[in-house]
Order: C-alpha cells, then structure tokens, then sequence
C-alpha cells in the first residue's frame, strides 16, 4: 500500500480499501523503522492522526475534499508551520515555532492532506548533500536496498550514500515510502539533486507560479517550492493545487490559464522538438549518467521527435555568478536572525553588537557565516559593480540562451541532473560544501538563473544500484507539457520502487526483479 | 511673531547670527540642503497590514512582516504610492514611470530585518521644486519668493524605536513604527540661511497638509528634517558639510543651522577644517554636538530588494495594458486631476480677490481652516474684507493661540463673528463696543451679538436729544478749548469728541457728535 502513487492511494482510500487512519499510522510505522536515515527533524504523529481522523469522517461521508485528501505528506523544515517547529536545520532556529503556515503548506491542509513531519535538509538549504545540517546528515534509502546492498556488498552501518540536497530529507521520506509527496525548495537544484539521487520525480516549477510566502529565504529571486512524487502525473495533481497567485508573495504569477488539469494519456512525441545542450557535456559526467543520456535520447529519436544539438554558449559561467548572487542575497536574508525577535539568543549580552556576534556566531555553522562573509564582501561598495552587477548581467544572458533556443523551436531540453549516482558519504565530505555545491548544482542552477521550470525523472539505476535521473527543461510557465514528456519517459523506462526490494515488507505484485534488468544501466 | 515658524515668541538668536558673517571680509556664506522623511498618511504601513497610529500601546501595531519573522514578504501600499506620486507632482516632480526597491543594510536593534527597504537607484520621484516665500523689507511685509530644487522622493520603510534605559543597561524596542511608510524627500544645496530652511520647511508642510499625504507634525516625528550644512566663499566650490540631526521643530531648524554656519565660520577662521561628521542639535543648549554612534564610515551594501517586482505608475486610463485593472493601478492623470489647492496658489488668490496685504495671507494659510473661516464671514457680511481680515487675524486667531485652540475649535461661529461685524457696519454698535462683544461672545459660545448688545446696553447712542446735553456739559465745562476751537484751532474738536466718548463709554455716534460739537463751538 505504501508504494502506491497518490492516484492509486487516493482510489483505495475513496473505495475503502485502507482508511486515512490505517494510512497515517502505516506511514508513522515506516517512519519508525526507517529512522536510521535522519529523514524527518520533527515527525508531527499526533497532528497526523488529528488530520487522519478528520479526512477519515469526510471520506465516510462521501465528500472528500479533493485528490489529496487524507494522504501523507512530508514538508522541508525552511517551510514554516504553524505552532510546528521550523528549524531550517540550524541552531538558530532549533526552538523556533512560526506564527503561521506557508502558502504553499496551507493549500495542502486546505485539501486535507495529513501532514507527517518536517524533513532534514542542509542548514538553511545551504548545501549539496543534506549532510551540513545541525541534525546531523540524511542518509539515502537506497543504501540499505537489495541493489546496493548486493552490488556493493556494502557493510550496514557504513558506506551508506548520501541523499543530495540540500532536500534531502524530502527526497529520502518519498523513496522510503514514508510520505506519498514531500515539498522541497529548489534555489540551485536543491529539490532536483536529492530526486534524481533518491530516485523519485522532482519538480522545479516556474519562478512564480507557487508562493514563496512562509518559505524561509534562500535567495529570493530563485527559491521556487519543488515537488517531490514518486510519480510524473503525482506531481501534476501537487503543481494543480499548489500553483497559482498569491497576494502575499508580490512574485507570483497566475496559473496559465491552457494549464491541464490531467496529463494527456498517449501523450504523442512525434510533434516535440528535444534540445540536446552540447554545453552539459561537462567533465565529471558520469559514463553511466550519460549512457542513460543517450538512450533516452535514442528513445526519442525512435518515436519520432526531433532530437537537436543545442548550444547555450554561457552556461559555462553560470556556476560562478550563481554563487555571486546567492551569497550576496544570504548575506542579506540573514541579517534578520539577531537573536532580538526570535530564533537562538547568545547569552552574551555585555553590549548589543557583542551579542549579535556571538549570537550569530553560535547560531549558524560554517557554511552559512562562509557565505554571509563573501556576500558581504560582494555587496561593498567597492565590489557591487564587479561582482554583483556583472554576475546579473551573465544572469540576463544565461535566460537569454535559453528563450533563443526555446524561441528556436526547441519544446524541451533533455539533459543529466546531476553528474554521477550518489557518493558515499565517507567520500562526498572529503570536499568542502563550497566544492561540492558547484559540482552537485552544475546542471541544475542555471534553470534558476532563468526562472524556467525543469524536472528531474529517475531512469534507472546503476551499476552500484542507486537511482540516476534525467532532468528535462522547458520555457516559463510550460509546466504541463514539460510533466507531460516526463510522464512519456516514465513510461518506457519502468524505473523500480524501492519496495519492490523488500525493504518496506511489501511488495508489489505486478512487479518482479526482471525489471531491474531491463532499467540497469550501460 | 515669527512669519514662517508660526510661533507667537520671538526667534531672536539666529537673526544676530546671520549678521556678523555676512559682513565679515572673507565673504564665507552658509551653503543648506535639507533631507526630509515625510511620514506617509496612510491606514496600513508601506508593505504590511498593520495600522499606522501614534502613540498607539508597545509593540502593539506590529505584523509578523514588521517584526522581520522569516518567510514574509512585502506587499506593497499602493495607498503610499499614490501618497508620493502626488507629492511628486505637487513639487513639480516627474514621475518615473518605472522605479525600483533597494535594501541599505545596517544592524540596529529597532531594525529588526537588518536592513530597510528604500528606493536607491530609481526613485518614484525625481528633478522637482518647491517655491517659498519670506516676509522681508523693513516692516517684514515684502514677500520675497525663492525657489529650491528637490532632488528625488523616495519611498521607504520606517524604523522601530530604541529606549534605551541606562540604569538598567538594557534597551527596550518598539515596532509600531516599524515599517510605516516615508517619502524621503531630497532638497539641493540651495538655501543659504537657517531662515530660507526654515521658510522651504514650514512651505512644504503646508504643502503636504494640503494634500493630505503627511499629517507634518515635527515634534511627533512625522516630519524629520536633518540639514547638510557647510560654508564656502560664492563662486568656489562647496566646502566640507556637516549632516545636523535631532532637529524636532521649525524654529529649531533655523537655529540649528544657523548655529553650524557660523560654527564652520568660526573653525576655518582659527585655520581648522571643517569634519564631515553627523552632530545632533541639542535645543537646550541652542548648539550641534558630534553624534558619537555614527562615527565611521558605513556601507550599507544596497542591493536590489528581490521580492518586489518593479513600481510601475501608468500615465492615464488610456495607457494601461490590457489585463490591468484600473483600480489597482496607480495612474497619474487621476492623482493630478485630484490636486488640492496649493498654499502658494491660494495665497496669490486671498490677495488678488479679496485686496488683503500679502503678509495676512500668510497669516491665512498658515493656520490650519484660517481661510475656510475668513470665506465662510464674507459670506454672509457686506463689510469689506479687508476690514474684516483684522478681526480674523488679530482678535480670533489672538484668542485661540493664547488657549492654544485650532480653528475648527474656535467658540464663535464664522456667522456669529459676520452677526457682530454686521451691526457694526450698519452703526449699531462703535468699534471699541464690537471688540467688547466679542470678548462676550468669546465667553459665553452660542450667544447672538444683538443679545449681548441689549443686556449690556452697548448699542449706540443716537438719541440726538441726549447727545445734545452731553455736547451741553462738555462744551460748557471746557471754556479754553472751546476758545481755541472758535479761534480756528480745528483739532481740538478731536479731544471733546472723546470727552463725550468717555461719558458714554464709546457707546456715542461719532458723526451725530461731532455735527453737535461743531455746531456747539461755532
């Protein structure tokens, strides 16, 4: 039951084959016995009940409110919730209870969506690896699965892989089957990363189309809410309900107004144009990830699209200025946590800048003062010009690359998430966050710099038996036809569930261990 | 009385300061530019819901946007910037189409986001002026206009308030101010004197009072002027300025930079130079002090504000895009057609309508209702205006300064005031009687003239008969008077005339008297 999509369960719940109870308390069990992976920071069991029951009585009374009623959901903790604690996995926040939910937490409730906790991630969603946390670090379901496990030969308690980040914990609640979607928040790649290495479809929507408000900043021109399913049309039933205007988030568009409201079954290729950017052959890039490259692209080609070699000449700079932009905009963002209004409180208190200092020095960790000193250094006087200004400037011609090839004729563009399966994490943290940040993000963050919607779809696994996922581009605010190729690629590459490896004591039926044959990679 | 700071003491101090350095040999003269915020009139502050109050309880008038809780955004008043649009165009601004939010960073303990939201690059407003009048010439009744150039008007949040309570060393912060929305107003270096600033000031609160877009109330602090003072020799460029702060009133204003011009006269005169420092004026002891907290240097690191889209103001209905409402837009031709009538405009008009002398329609406009009353008496009395200004100049506004009342206050009624000035223009009562009945009518509000006339029997004695053995008694108990009057010594008629006068408590017709009088002494 745990496997199933939103769809499926939403049908079980609605012909009374399993109550939102017996659901809830199934997703808390599973919470309980995959707590090695450090998913959760706060698992909200008896809201989740309260939630459960209250779906339960409208679903006997024959009036759901919609498709998402009565089903398990977990939300990254920079998302605030009311009266639950919101911690962004800082010290800073460790105690911090908000006042009220985000939007986008809110319209979830409002579709009696039974919340099951608040998910680890990256301090601050600082990070590539959901490993900088002041909870400790998220590890990846897909280490104690049969494939790893057997390929590797891969001791228990060591050599488990990292889940990327910095959603990491929402990416690991949806693979290990303990939340049938999650929220992330994608800045750089933050909720495509940890999907594509945890296997499970992640969406980064247009700039604007989901509310911002409640969602604590990373950088403010480039967070976007993201989707996680396990799914494509899962994820289109979430973008239906999550999307559209805010009057509390001034950035935020109307839904267009063509949108589906259901992906296209037989969804037809033939008339699609596929961009493949040359520029995305980039050193590092696993031989595995692009053999799945490749054939998804023989895929295409033999239904019938027509596949493009594409350029976006300024891709190559877009790592550097992201970073330029991102910490000057940290910089900025957290200059409100002075330990005054809320949030950690040094105890120094000699003047009120000694407490700043050290309120601000013991609240966050090394990576978030890292950026809001070089932020800082940026946005002197001095530097504003030839840091900043010039790093928007590389940001104007980036989106630039992309409307001409999306003016060009170009429908998608099909490229690698990220440039490898998941790294251990003995090894991953052998680098500085600094390092792995530009080599995880490189893929995914200039999508950001454009504000364009991408989502990352899982493909296969490989040879260590983890998940490898593809990302798919498309222009500002082709959300749908970009979930509906994604859905046509979901289709033909039959990539596994973790539960159909025993791990979650249930398994599908319709499903066996030739499917992993017929998704391994090369 | 002062002509432009409106108070009834007299501003000695700065008009003995000007003296000495106007003459002195080396020419140096005083160089002012002003820096304004403008408290913007408005239910809700700039970018939140919360209301906008004085005095209102601590803390008490603060959204979760106000107190900086992460994940809130700004949501912008476009009561505000209607509010500033039409100051713009009431200072003879242009108004920038498109203008843009910048964040200036500085940690204080009353701003609580660690930075304010300001208009740096792109102003709302820009390249205006405002033209203001001084009272000159020997009777301080020649009008001089002068004009100064305002720079730009920007829209920006408001401070909380620090109250810092040094027995216990500790700070206690308000944040009802919070957010509240400024016009930084921007005027050029063109004034000279702390009397032209204090004329320009005392000019554009009535300006704004007009408008209704600042309530201008300088010692609630809903008009902050600092003044950037510096001195120089005419034709050489500008010397070292000085910013002067913590000036709460008009006449503070003039005595503050009059204090500084002579000042930096005095340090270059000892062959120092002038610091480019900020110094607070301290009212008690007339002098500006170093302020010690604002030593340094500060770079404020501004940088865009990301999660405001562009202000865009629409020139009229007809330029509006397709899909824009026109009630949420904010279009200028509405807010021109709008425009109140400007002080300086309603002046020029009380002068060449009514006759009056240009300093009583100062006097006029600076009371706050002063006009409506002095039209509202025209109305319904024959008597000439400019007989009628000196009532309303002199007898009622004297009244409400000495019980501190406003106009609208006042116990008699424009009609009652025109009742009395009626009788006396038909004869009824003299004009010593008339200011007796005012000052009845001052004390008993509501009663009729006429009814204070009779029951203090201060009407005219026009009884020819009585007058005759009044004119009897005097004539005959002053025989040498007489003697001269009949020896052609015309003038001392004048002096029986108010020997009668006194016998009938200035109650006699004087025209009726002195035909008796001459008829008598003939």
């Amino acid at each position: 039951m745990l496997g199933l999509t939103i769809r499926e369960v939403s049908l079980a719940l609605r012909e009374g084959r399993i109550s939102p109870t017996e659901l809830c308390r199934k997703c808390l069990n599973r919470i309980k016995k995959t707590q090695h992976l450090n998913a959760y920071i706060t698992v909200t069991e008896e809201l989740a009940l309260k939630q459960a029951r209250e779906a339960e009585t409208r679903l006997l009374q024959g009036a759901p409110k919609g498709p998402l009623d009565g089903i398990p959901f977990a939300v990254k903790d920079n998302f605030c919730t009311e009266n639950i604690k919101t911690t962004c996995a800082s010290r800073m926040l460790k105690d911090y209870h908000p006042p009220y939910n985000a939007t986008v937490v809110q319209k979830l409730f409002d579709q009696g969506a039974v919340l099951m906790g608040k998910t680890n991630m990256d301090e601050f969603a600082m990070g590539a690896g959901s490993t900088d946390g002041a909870f400790g670090p998220v590890r990846n379901p897909w280490s104690y699965a049969a494939p790893y496990r057997e390929q590797t030969g891969a001791a228990a308690d060591s050599d488990w892989v990292v889940t990327g980040g910095s959603s990491g914990g929402s990416a690991a609640a949806v693979a290990a089957l303990t939340s049938f979607l999650s929220l992330g928040s994608d800045t750089g790649g933050s909720t495509r990363n940890p999907g594509a290495l945890c296997g499970v479809v992640a969406l980064k929507p247009t700039y604007g189309l989901l509310s911002r408000h409640g969602l604590i900043p990373l950088v403010n021109s480039m967070d976007v809410p993201g989707i996680m399913t396990r799914s494509v049309s899962d994820a289109a039933i979430v973008l239906d309900i999550l999307q559209g205007l805010d009057i509390r988030d001034s950035t935020t568009i109307p839904a267009p107004a063509s949108s589906l409201t259901e992906l296209p079954e037989g969804f037809d290729v033939k008339n699609i144009c596929v961009g493949i950017p040359k520029e995305y052959h980039a050193p590092g890039l696993s031989e595995e990830t692009l053999a799945q490259w490749s054939r998804i692209v023989d895929m295409f080609e033999k239904a019938g699209a027509r596949v493009e070699q594409v350029s976006l000449p300024h891709t190559q700079h877009s790592i550097v200025c992201y970073h330029v932009l991102c910490h000057a905009e940290v910089a900025s963002n957290m200059a409100r946590f002075d330990g005054l209004e809320y949030g950690h409180r040094s105890a120094v208190d000699s003047s009120t800048e000694a407490m700043y200092a050290s309120t601000r020095h013991e609240g966050f960790n090394d990576v978030v003062r890292g950026r809001i000193l070089s932020g800082n250094y940026f946005l002197l006087k001095q530097n504003y010009e030839h840091y900043f200004i010039k790093a928007q400037k590389v940001r104007r011609l980036i989106a630039d690359d992309f409307k001409r090839v999306f003016n060009s004729g170009v429908d998608v563009l099909l490229t690698p998430t990220t440039l490898a399966d998941a790294a251990c994490y003995s090894e991953f943290t052998q680098e500085d966050n600094r390092t792995r940040s530009a080599q995880e993000d490189v893929f995914t963050q200039p999508v950001n710099m454009a504000g364009l919607p991408a989502v990352s779809v899982p493909t296969a696994l490989s040879r260590r038996g983890l998940p490898i996922g593809l990302q798919l581009i498309g222009p500002a605010l082709h959300d749908k036809k970009l979930l509906s190729v994604a859905h046509w690629i979901e289709q033909r590459v039959g990539f596994p569930s973790i539960c159909e490896y025993g791990d979650s004591g249930e398994t599908r039926n319709d499903t066996g261990m030739t499917k992993r044959e017929q998704t391994s990679a090369v | 009385m002062c002509s432009f700071c409106n108070h009834t003491s007299t501003c000695e101090g700065f008009n003995s300061l000007i003296v000495p350095y106007k003459l002195a040999p080396q020419q140096l003269v005083g160089v002012v530019g002003l820096e304004i915020h403008a408290q913007i009139n408005s239910n809700t502050k700039l970018f939140s819901g919360s209301s906008v109050r004085f005095s209102a309880p601590p803390n008490s008038l603060v959204s979760f946007f106000d107190a900086s809780l992460p994940g809130t955004l700004p949501v912008l008043n476009k009561r505000c910037v209607e509010a500033a649009v039409m100051t713009g165009l009431a200072l003879n601004c242009s108004i920038n189409r498109k203008s843009l939010f910048d964040r200036k960073h500085y940690f204080y303990a009353d701003l609580p986001s660690g930075y304010q939201i300001t208009q740096q690059r792109q102003p709302i407003a820009v390249d205006g002026t405002l033209t203001y009048s001084l009272l000159g010439g020997k009777k301080r009744s020649q009008v001089i206009r002068k004009t100064v150039n305002i720079k730009q008007i920007q829209l920006e949040q408001d401070s909380g308030k620090s109250l810092h309570d040094d027995l216990r060393s500790q700070t206690l912060i308000d944040l009802n101010r919070a957010g509240v929305g400024l016009m930084e107003l921007v005027m050029e270096p063109d004034m000279s004197c702390g009397e032209e600033a204090a004329a320009a000031v005392r000019e554009l609160q009535l300006i704004l009072q007009a408008l209704g877009t600042c309530q201008g109330n300088m010692s609630e602090g809903q008009m902050r002027v600092d003044a950037n003072v510096s001195v120089h020799k005419p034709g050489e460029p500008l010397g070292i300025r000085a910013e002067v702060k913590n000036i709460n009133s008009v006449r503070c204003l003039a005595r503050a930079i009059d204090y500084e011009i002579q000042r930096q006269i005095e340090v270059l005169q000892r062959g120092q130079t002038v610091q480019n420092e900020t110094r607070a004026y301290d009212s008690k002891s007339g002098e500006t002090i170093p302020m010690r907290d604002k030593e340094g240097l500060q770079d404020y690191r501004f940088m865009p504000e990301p999660n405001l889209p562009p202000l865009i103001v629409y020139e009229d209905n007809a330029s509006l895009p397709t899909g824009i409402d026109a009630r949420q837009a904010v279009v200028v031709q509405k807010i021109r057609e709008g425009l109140p009538e400007l002080p300086g405009v309603k002046r020029d008009r009380l002068v060449q309508t009514y006759g009056i002398l240009p300093e009583h329609s100062f006097t006029l406009v600076n009371e706050d209702g002063l006009v409506e009353y002095f039209e509202a008496v025209l109305k319904v009395t024959k008597k000439e205006p400019r007989k009628v200004i000196g009532w309303v100049t002199n007898e009622l506004l004297g009244h409400l300064k000495e019980k501190d009342m406003s106009v609208s206050h006042s116990p008699i009624s424009p009609s009652a005031l025109a009742e009395l000035l009626e009788l006396q223009e038909t004869g009824h009562i003299s004009s010593s009687a008339a200011k007796q009945v005012f000052q009845e009518m001052w004390r008993s509000p509501g009663k009729p003239a006429s009814q204070i006339i009779q029951e203090q029997d201060l009407g005219l004695v026009s009884d020819a008969a009585r007058l005759h053995s009044i004119c009897q008694k005097v004539v005959d108990s002053h025989p040498n008077e007489v003697h001269a009057i009949r020896n052609g010594n015309k003038k001392v008629l004048n002096k029986l005339m108010g020997l009668v006068q006194k016998e009938t408590k200035g109650r006699a017709d004087p025209v009726l008297v002195m035909a008796i009088l001459q008829e008598k002494t003939s």
